[in-house]
Protein backbone atom coordinates (compact mmCIF):
# COMPACT_ATOMS: atom_id res chain seq x y z
CA UNK A 1 0.00 0.00 0.00
CA UNK A 2 1.91 3.61 -1.23
CA UNK A 3 0.68 5.12 2.26
CA UNK A 4 2.54 7.55 4.50
CA UNK A 5 4.22 4.96 6.35
CA UNK A 6 6.48 4.73 3.44
CA UNK A 7 8.61 7.07 4.11
CA UNK A 8 12.09 6.27 2.69
CA UNK A 9 13.28 9.79 0.81
CA UNK A 10 10.30 11.95 1.65
CA UNK A 11 10.86 15.58 2.31
CA UNK A 12 9.69 18.01 5.15
CA UNK A 13 9.92 16.14 8.14
CA UNK A 14 12.77 18.33 9.52
CA UNK A 15 15.59 17.53 11.91
CA UNK A 16 16.33 14.39 13.50
CA UNK A 17 16.02 15.06 17.70
CA UNK A 18 17.46 12.78 19.86
CA UNK A 19 16.44 12.79 23.63
CA UNK A 20 18.95 12.35 25.86
CA UNK A 21 19.10 10.01 28.70
CA UNK A 22 15.74 8.75 26.74
CA UNK A 23 13.37 7.04 29.22
CA UNK A 24 12.26 3.10 27.92
CA UNK A 25 8.86 4.79 28.34
CA UNK A 26 7.93 8.15 28.53
CA UNK A 27 4.67 7.08 30.37
CA UNK A 28 3.37 4.01 31.98
CA UNK A 29 0.32 3.63 29.47
CA UNK A 30 3.07 3.27 26.85
CA UNK A 31 4.48 -0.29 28.74
CA UNK A 32 1.13 -1.23 28.97
CA UNK A 33 0.43 -0.23 25.41
CA UNK A 34 3.31 -2.52 24.35
CA UNK A 35 3.03 -5.44 26.53
CA UNK A 36 -1.19 -5.90 26.02
CA UNK A 37 -0.27 -5.84 22.19
CA UNK A 38 2.18 -8.76 22.64
CA UNK A 39 -0.05 -9.95 24.65
CA UNK A 40 -2.26 -10.63 22.07
CA UNK A 41 0.29 -11.72 19.84
CA UNK A 42 0.97 -14.20 21.85
CA UNK A 43 -2.52 -16.09 21.75
CA UNK A 44 -2.50 -15.48 18.03
CA UNK A 45 -5.02 -12.92 17.68
CA UNK A 46 -2.79 -11.46 14.62
CA UNK A 47 0.31 -12.21 12.61
CA UNK A 48 2.94 -9.66 12.68
CA UNK A 49 2.66 -8.50 9.36
CA UNK A 50 -1.42 -8.13 9.65
CA UNK A 51 -0.30 -5.94 12.66
CA UNK A 52 2.07 -3.65 10.81
CA UNK A 53 -0.95 -3.53 7.82
CA UNK A 54 -3.64 -2.37 10.81
CA UNK A 55 -1.15 0.43 11.57
CA UNK A 56 -0.35 0.86 7.83
CA UNK A 57 -4.14 1.28 7.49
CA UNK A 58 -4.78 3.92 9.78
CA UNK A 59 -6.02 6.94 7.94
CA UNK A 60 -3.08 9.46 6.83
CA UNK A 61 -3.85 12.73 9.25
CA UNK A 62 -3.89 9.76 12.08
CA UNK A 63 -0.79 8.12 11.78
CA UNK A 64 1.20 11.30 11.47
CA UNK A 65 -0.22 13.04 14.17
CA UNK A 66 -0.04 9.96 16.86
CA UNK A 67 3.12 8.87 18.71
CA UNK A 68 4.70 5.89 18.41
CA UNK A 69 2.59 3.79 20.84
CA UNK A 70 -0.73 5.69 19.67
CA UNK A 71 -0.10 4.03 16.72
CA UNK A 72 -0.18 0.66 18.95
CA UNK A 73 -2.90 1.58 20.67
CA UNK A 74 -4.71 2.62 17.86
CA UNK A 75 -4.14 -0.99 16.06
CA UNK A 76 -5.31 -2.65 19.28
CA UNK A 77 -8.69 -0.85 19.88
CA UNK A 78 -8.87 -1.68 15.98
CA UNK A 79 -8.00 -5.23 15.43
CA UNK A 80 -9.57 -5.85 18.94
CA UNK A 81 -13.16 -4.94 17.61
CA UNK A 82 -12.48 -6.26 14.32
CA UNK A 83 -11.53 -10.03 14.99
CA UNK A 84 -14.11 -9.80 17.76
CA UNK A 85 -12.30 -10.36 20.95
CA UNK A 86 -13.75 -7.26 22.34
CA UNK A 87 -17.21 -5.40 21.54
CA UNK A 88 -17.03 -1.48 20.46
CA UNK A 89 -20.13 -1.65 23.15
CA UNK A 90 -17.69 -2.82 25.61
CA UNK A 91 -15.39 0.24 25.10
CA UNK A 92 -17.77 2.48 25.36
CA UNK A 93 -19.16 0.88 29.22
CA UNK A 94 -15.72 0.58 29.87
CA UNK A 95 -15.99 -3.23 31.13
CA UNK A 96 -17.08 -6.24 29.77
CA UNK A 97 -20.40 -6.96 28.84
CA UNK A 98 -19.65 -10.50 28.25
CA UNK A 99 -17.75 -13.49 29.09
CA UNK A 100 -14.91 -14.33 26.95
CA UNK A 101 -14.32 -17.45 24.51
CA UNK A 102 -12.16 -19.89 25.68
CA UNK A 103 -8.23 -19.10 24.63
CA UNK A 104 -5.89 -22.08 23.32
CA UNK A 105 -3.30 -20.20 25.25
CA UNK A 106 -2.77 -17.08 26.88
CA UNK A 107 0.39 -15.19 27.74
CA UNK A 108 1.09 -15.76 31.17
CA UNK A 109 4.50 -14.45 34.10
CA UNK A 110 6.16 -17.57 32.52
CA UNK A 111 6.22 -16.93 29.28
CA UNK A 112 8.01 -13.85 29.47
CA UNK A 113 11.66 -14.98 28.64
CA UNK A 114 10.27 -17.06 25.40
CA UNK A 115 8.25 -14.08 24.18
CA UNK A 116 11.60 -11.48 24.67
CA UNK A 117 12.78 -13.94 21.76
CA UNK A 118 12.02 -13.07 18.28
CA UNK A 119 9.97 -15.56 16.27
CA UNK A 120 11.34 -16.99 13.34
CA UNK A 121 10.42 -16.14 9.96
CA UNK A 122 12.90 -18.77 8.16
CA UNK A 123 10.82 -21.43 6.26
CA UNK A 124 12.55 -24.37 4.08
CA UNK A 125 12.99 -23.50 0.45
CA UNK A 126 10.25 -24.54 -1.77
CA UNK A 127 12.33 -24.14 -4.55
CA UNK A 128 15.67 -23.11 -6.16
CA UNK A 129 16.93 -19.41 -5.33
CA UNK A 130 16.30 -17.53 -8.65
CA UNK A 131 19.06 -14.88 -7.78
CA UNK A 132 22.62 -15.15 -6.33
CA UNK A 133 25.32 -13.13 -5.17
CA UNK A 134 26.62 -10.44 -7.95
CA UNK A 135 23.39 -10.94 -10.25
CA UNK A 136 21.81 -7.21 -11.26
CA UNK A 137 17.93 -7.12 -10.63
CA UNK A 138 15.76 -4.55 -10.95
CA UNK A 139 12.85 -3.60 -8.04
CA UNK A 140 9.45 -3.96 -9.63
CA UNK A 141 7.42 -1.60 -10.51
CA UNK A 142 4.67 -2.69 -8.20
CA UNK A 143 1.77 -0.80 -6.09
CA UNK A 144 -0.19 -3.11 -4.32
CA UNK A 145 -3.40 -1.81 -2.73
CA UNK A 146 -2.03 -4.17 0.19
CA UNK A 147 0.36 -4.62 2.77
CA UNK A 148 4.21 -4.94 1.08
CA UNK A 149 7.73 -4.72 2.52
CA UNK A 150 8.87 -3.37 -1.22
CA UNK A 151 9.76 0.60 -0.41
CA UNK A 152 8.51 2.99 -2.91
CA UNK A 153 11.65 4.61 -3.23
CA UNK A 154 13.39 0.92 -4.61
CA UNK A 155 10.93 0.64 -7.58
CA UNK A 156 12.02 0.42 -10.81
CA UNK A 157 15.65 0.60 -9.62
CA UNK A 158 18.29 -1.48 -10.38
CA UNK A 159 20.65 -3.01 -7.92
CA UNK A 160 23.32 -6.02 -7.17
CA UNK A 161 22.29 -8.81 -4.73
CA UNK A 162 24.40 -8.96 -2.40
CA UNK A 163 23.23 -11.75 0.11
CA UNK A 164 21.03 -14.39 -0.13
CA UNK A 165 18.99 -14.57 3.45
CA UNK A 166 17.04 -17.82 3.01
CA UNK A 167 13.74 -18.53 2.60
CA UNK A 168 11.34 -16.35 4.91
CA UNK A 169 7.61 -15.74 5.16
CA UNK A 170 6.16 -13.61 2.68
CA UNK A 171 4.63 -10.39 4.65
CA UNK A 172 2.43 -9.60 1.72
CA UNK A 173 0.87 -12.88 1.83
CA UNK A 174 0.29 -13.41 5.34
CA UNK A 175 -1.64 -9.63 6.06
CA UNK A 176 -4.41 -10.79 3.37
CA UNK A 177 -4.94 -14.23 5.05
CA UNK A 178 -3.43 -16.35 2.81
CA UNK A 179 -0.85 -17.92 4.29
CA UNK A 180 2.58 -17.70 4.56
CA UNK A 181 3.86 -18.78 0.92
CA UNK A 182 7.65 -18.70 2.11
CA UNK A 183 9.78 -16.67 -0.29
CA UNK A 184 13.50 -16.26 -0.86
CA UNK A 185 14.83 -12.90 0.76
CA UNK A 186 17.94 -10.80 -0.59
CA UNK A 187 19.79 -8.21 0.38
CA UNK A 188 19.83 -5.72 -2.65
CA UNK A 189 22.42 -2.99 -2.89
CA UNK A 190 21.24 0.18 -4.77
CA UNK A 191 23.79 3.22 -5.90
CA UNK A 192 22.56 6.40 -4.20
CA UNK A 193 22.38 7.60 -7.31
CA UNK A 194 20.52 5.31 -9.00
CA UNK A 195 17.97 6.11 -6.03
CA UNK A 196 18.06 9.52 -6.11
CA UNK A 197 19.45 10.97 -9.15
CA UNK A 198 22.89 12.75 -9.96
CA UNK A 199 23.21 15.04 -6.78
CA UNK A 200 22.94 12.29 -4.54
CA UNK A 201 25.45 11.74 -2.33
CA UNK A 202 28.47 10.06 -4.52
CA UNK A 203 29.37 7.63 -1.77
CA UNK A 204 25.71 6.65 -0.80
CA UNK A 205 24.62 3.13 -0.78
CA UNK A 206 21.64 1.80 0.28
CA UNK A 207 20.62 -1.75 0.76
CA UNK A 208 17.05 -2.94 1.26
CA UNK A 209 15.90 -6.95 2.16
CA UNK A 210 13.70 -7.40 -0.94
CA UNK A 211 11.80 -10.98 -1.10
CA UNK A 212 12.06 -12.73 -4.34
CA UNK A 213 8.61 -11.61 -6.09
CA UNK A 214 9.76 -7.82 -5.33
CA UNK A 215 12.54 -9.00 -8.07
CA UNK A 216 13.39 -9.17 -11.64
CA UNK A 217 16.54 -9.88 -13.52
CA UNK A 218 18.39 -6.47 -15.17
CA UNK A 219 20.92 -7.20 -17.88
CA UNK B 1 -13.81 9.44 23.25
CA UNK B 2 -16.94 8.75 25.00
CA UNK B 3 -18.51 9.96 28.42
CA UNK B 4 -19.07 6.62 29.58
CA UNK B 5 -15.36 5.87 28.52
CA UNK B 6 -14.21 8.76 31.15
CA UNK B 7 -16.91 7.93 33.64
CA UNK B 8 -15.62 6.57 36.84
CA UNK B 9 -12.26 6.61 36.03
CA UNK B 10 -9.68 7.71 37.72
CA UNK B 11 -9.58 11.71 38.39
CA UNK B 12 -5.88 12.41 37.96
CA UNK B 13 -6.12 12.39 34.20
CA UNK B 14 -8.80 14.53 32.99
CA UNK B 15 -6.43 16.38 31.11
CA UNK B 16 -8.97 16.02 27.73
CA UNK B 17 -7.80 16.87 24.60
CA UNK B 18 -4.00 15.89 25.38
CA UNK B 19 -2.41 12.32 23.41
CA UNK B 20 -1.47 11.77 26.85
CA UNK B 21 -4.88 11.35 28.42
CA UNK B 22 -6.76 10.15 25.59
CA UNK B 23 -4.31 6.68 25.06
CA UNK B 24 -4.06 6.59 28.99
CA UNK B 25 -7.95 6.27 29.04
CA UNK B 26 -7.74 4.29 25.84
CA UNK B 27 -5.31 1.53 27.05
CA UNK B 28 -6.31 1.09 30.30
CA UNK B 29 -9.90 0.85 28.83
CA UNK B 30 -8.70 -2.04 26.68
CA UNK B 31 -6.81 -3.55 29.29
CA UNK B 32 -9.56 -3.36 31.77
CA UNK B 33 -11.90 -5.47 29.24
CA UNK B 34 -9.73 -7.34 27.73
CA UNK B 35 -8.67 -9.04 31.35
CA UNK B 36 -12.13 -9.04 32.37
CA UNK B 37 -12.78 -11.34 29.52
CA UNK B 38 -9.97 -13.40 31.00
CA UNK B 39 -7.76 -13.09 27.43
CA UNK B 40 -4.65 -11.10 29.34
CA UNK B 41 -2.93 -11.37 32.71
CA UNK B 42 -1.77 -8.29 33.86
CA UNK B 43 1.07 -10.13 35.90
CA UNK B 44 2.50 -10.93 32.72
CA UNK B 45 2.11 -7.62 31.47
CA UNK B 46 4.00 -6.36 34.31
CA UNK B 47 6.76 -8.60 34.07
CA UNK B 48 7.07 -7.74 30.24
CA UNK B 49 7.21 -4.26 31.24
CA UNK B 50 10.14 -5.17 33.73
CA UNK B 51 12.01 -7.00 31.15
CA UNK B 52 12.03 -3.85 28.70
CA UNK B 53 12.69 -1.51 31.54
CA UNK B 54 15.63 -3.12 33.51
CA UNK B 55 17.23 -6.60 31.67
CA UNK B 56 16.88 -5.96 27.80
CA UNK B 57 18.63 -2.86 26.43
CA UNK B 58 21.92 -1.58 24.61
CA UNK B 59 24.37 -2.70 27.56
CA UNK B 60 23.73 -6.28 25.45
CA UNK B 61 25.08 -5.32 22.35
CA UNK B 62 27.37 -3.33 24.15
CA UNK B 63 28.85 -6.50 25.46
CA UNK B 64 28.47 -8.43 22.02
CA UNK B 65 30.96 -5.01 20.70
CA UNK B 66 33.34 -5.42 23.73
CA UNK B 67 33.73 -8.88 23.25
CA UNK B 68 33.88 -8.88 19.17
CA UNK B 69 37.10 -6.09 19.80
CA UNK B 70 38.57 -8.06 22.34
CA UNK B 71 38.44 -11.52 20.23
CA UNK B 72 39.08 -12.00 17.06
CA UNK B 73 37.46 -15.32 16.72
CA UNK B 74 34.35 -14.36 18.26
CA UNK B 75 34.55 -11.23 15.71
CA UNK B 76 34.74 -13.91 12.74
CA UNK B 77 32.04 -16.00 14.28
CA UNK B 78 29.82 -12.64 14.72
CA UNK B 79 30.15 -11.39 11.29
CA UNK B 80 29.55 -15.01 10.20
CA UNK B 81 26.37 -15.75 12.10
CA UNK B 82 25.18 -12.90 14.66
CA UNK B 83 22.56 -14.55 16.03
CA UNK B 84 24.64 -17.73 16.91
CA UNK B 85 27.38 -16.28 17.80
CA UNK B 86 25.58 -13.81 20.92
CA UNK B 87 23.95 -16.90 21.82
CA UNK B 88 27.48 -18.42 22.56
CA UNK B 89 28.12 -15.37 24.36
CA UNK B 90 24.84 -16.41 26.84
CA UNK B 91 23.49 -13.05 27.16
CA UNK B 92 20.20 -12.04 28.80
CA UNK B 93 17.90 -13.73 27.28
CA UNK B 94 17.84 -16.09 23.69
CA UNK B 95 18.33 -14.22 20.56
CA UNK B 96 15.80 -14.90 17.47
CA UNK B 97 16.61 -15.90 14.16
CA UNK B 98 18.51 -13.13 11.10
CA UNK B 99 20.38 -11.26 13.26
CA UNK B 100 22.86 -9.86 10.76
CA UNK B 101 26.44 -7.65 12.58
CA UNK B 102 27.99 -4.96 9.97
CA UNK B 103 31.43 -4.25 10.40
CA UNK B 104 32.43 -0.35 10.25
CA UNK B 105 35.96 0.32 8.93
CA UNK B 106 37.80 3.21 7.89
CA UNK B 107 36.43 3.21 4.66
CA UNK B 108 32.92 2.22 5.20
CA UNK B 109 30.25 3.32 7.86
CA UNK B 110 27.10 1.67 8.27
CA UNK B 111 23.67 3.24 9.21
CA UNK B 112 20.77 1.21 10.48
CA UNK B 113 17.35 2.51 9.63
CA UNK B 114 13.80 0.76 8.88
CA UNK B 115 11.60 3.26 6.63
CA UNK B 116 8.65 1.27 6.71
CA UNK B 117 8.30 1.36 10.66
CA UNK B 118 10.48 0.73 13.49
CA UNK B 119 12.17 -2.54 12.92
CA UNK B 120 15.50 -2.39 15.21
CA UNK B 121 17.50 -5.51 16.99
CA UNK B 122 15.58 -4.98 20.43
CA UNK B 123 17.15 -8.21 22.33
CA UNK B 124 20.09 -6.77 21.84
CA UNK B 125 19.70 -2.86 21.94
CA UNK B 126 16.50 -3.05 23.82
CA UNK B 127 13.25 -1.08 22.64
CA UNK B 128 13.97 1.77 20.11
CA UNK B 129 13.99 5.15 20.92
CA UNK B 130 11.63 7.81 19.78
CA UNK B 131 13.80 9.20 16.93
CA UNK B 132 14.54 6.09 15.63
CA UNK B 133 11.09 5.67 14.57
CA UNK B 134 10.14 9.13 13.70
CA UNK B 135 9.39 10.79 10.36
CA UNK B 136 12.74 12.58 10.23
CA UNK B 137 15.01 9.67 10.28
CA UNK B 138 12.43 7.07 8.60
CA UNK B 139 12.16 9.74 5.46
CA UNK B 140 15.96 11.12 5.16
CA UNK B 141 18.29 8.14 6.77
CA UNK B 142 18.11 6.66 3.12
CA UNK B 143 18.58 9.99 1.03
CA UNK B 144 20.47 12.19 3.31
CA UNK B 145 22.64 9.92 6.07
CA UNK B 146 25.14 12.51 6.43
CA UNK B 147 22.22 15.49 7.17
CA UNK B 148 21.05 12.99 9.59
CA UNK B 149 24.59 12.09 11.24
CA UNK B 150 24.72 16.02 11.36
CA UNK B 151 21.23 16.44 13.60
CA UNK B 152 23.55 14.29 15.95
CA UNK B 153 26.60 16.11 16.30
CA UNK B 154 28.57 13.79 14.00
CA UNK B 155 30.72 14.59 10.64
CA UNK B 156 32.57 11.46 8.49
CA UNK B 157 35.30 12.12 6.24
CA UNK B 158 33.53 13.15 2.84
CA UNK B 159 35.77 10.50 1.42
CA UNK B 160 34.21 7.53 3.64
CA UNK B 161 31.47 5.56 2.13
CA UNK B 162 27.95 5.33 3.68
CA UNK B 163 25.83 2.30 3.71
CA UNK B 164 22.45 2.32 5.04
CA UNK B 165 20.64 -0.78 5.80
CA UNK B 166 16.67 -0.40 5.57
CA UNK B 167 15.19 -3.21 7.41
CA UNK B 168 12.60 -3.83 5.81
CA UNK B 169 12.07 -8.17 6.49
CA UNK B 170 12.74 -10.21 9.25
CA UNK B 171 16.43 -9.40 9.36
CA UNK B 172 17.59 -7.26 11.78
CA UNK B 173 21.23 -5.04 12.15
CA UNK B 174 23.67 -4.21 14.62
CA UNK B 175 26.84 -2.44 13.56
CA UNK B 176 30.00 -3.65 14.60
CA UNK B 177 31.70 0.17 15.17
CA UNK B 178 35.50 0.54 15.30
CA UNK B 179 37.34 0.01 18.41
CA UNK B 180 38.71 3.25 19.73
CA UNK B 181 42.87 3.82 19.93
CA UNK B 182 44.15 4.10 23.10
CA UNK B 183 42.54 1.24 24.48
CA UNK B 184 45.18 -1.61 24.46
CA UNK B 185 45.01 -4.14 27.08
CA UNK B 186 41.70 -2.85 28.23
CA UNK B 187 39.29 -5.40 29.76
CA UNK B 188 35.97 -6.35 27.58
CA UNK B 189 33.87 -4.71 30.73
CA UNK B 190 35.73 -1.68 30.25
CA UNK B 191 35.67 -1.43 26.65
CA UNK B 192 32.18 -2.21 26.96
CA UNK B 193 31.80 1.12 28.25
CA UNK B 194 32.65 2.84 25.73
CA UNK B 195 29.90 1.38 23.27
CA UNK B 196 26.60 3.66 23.16
CA UNK B 197 23.32 2.54 21.97
CA UNK B 198 23.66 4.85 18.62
CA UNK B 199 26.92 3.45 17.44
CA UNK B 200 25.57 0.02 17.35
CA UNK B 201 22.71 2.30 14.97
CA UNK B 202 25.32 4.02 13.15
CA UNK B 203 24.20 7.68 14.38
CA UNK B 204 27.10 7.68 16.61
CA UNK B 205 30.87 6.30 17.41
CA UNK B 206 31.71 5.02 20.62
CA UNK B 207 32.88 6.72 23.40
CA UNK B 208 36.49 8.26 23.61
CA UNK B 209 38.71 6.53 26.43
CA UNK B 210 39.22 9.54 27.77
CA UNK B 211 35.20 10.57 27.78
CA UNK B 212 35.03 7.28 30.71
CA UNK B 213 38.23 8.44 32.41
Amino acid sequence: MDGVHDMGGMHGFGKVEPEQNEPVFHAAWEGRCLALNRAMDAIGAWTIDEGRAAIEELPPAQYLAASYYGKWALRLQNMLVKRGYIGADEIAAGHALRPGEPLKRKLGVDDIPRTLTRGSYGRPPQAQARFKPGDRVRARNIHPVTHTRLPRYARGHIGVIEAVRGCHVFPDSVAIGAGEKPQWLYTVLFDGRELWGETADPTLKVSIEAFEPYLEAAS
Amino acid sequence: MTRAMTHDRDHDDHEHGSELSEMQLRVRTLETVLAEKGYIDPAALDAMIEAYETRIGPHIGARVVAKAWGDPAFKHALLEDATRAVQALGVINRVGDHLIAVENTPKLHNMIVCTLCSCYPWEVLGLPPVWYKSAPYRSRAVNDPRGVLADFGLALPADIQIRVWDSTAETRFIVLPMRPSGTDGWSEEKLAALVTRNCMIGTGLPKEPREIA
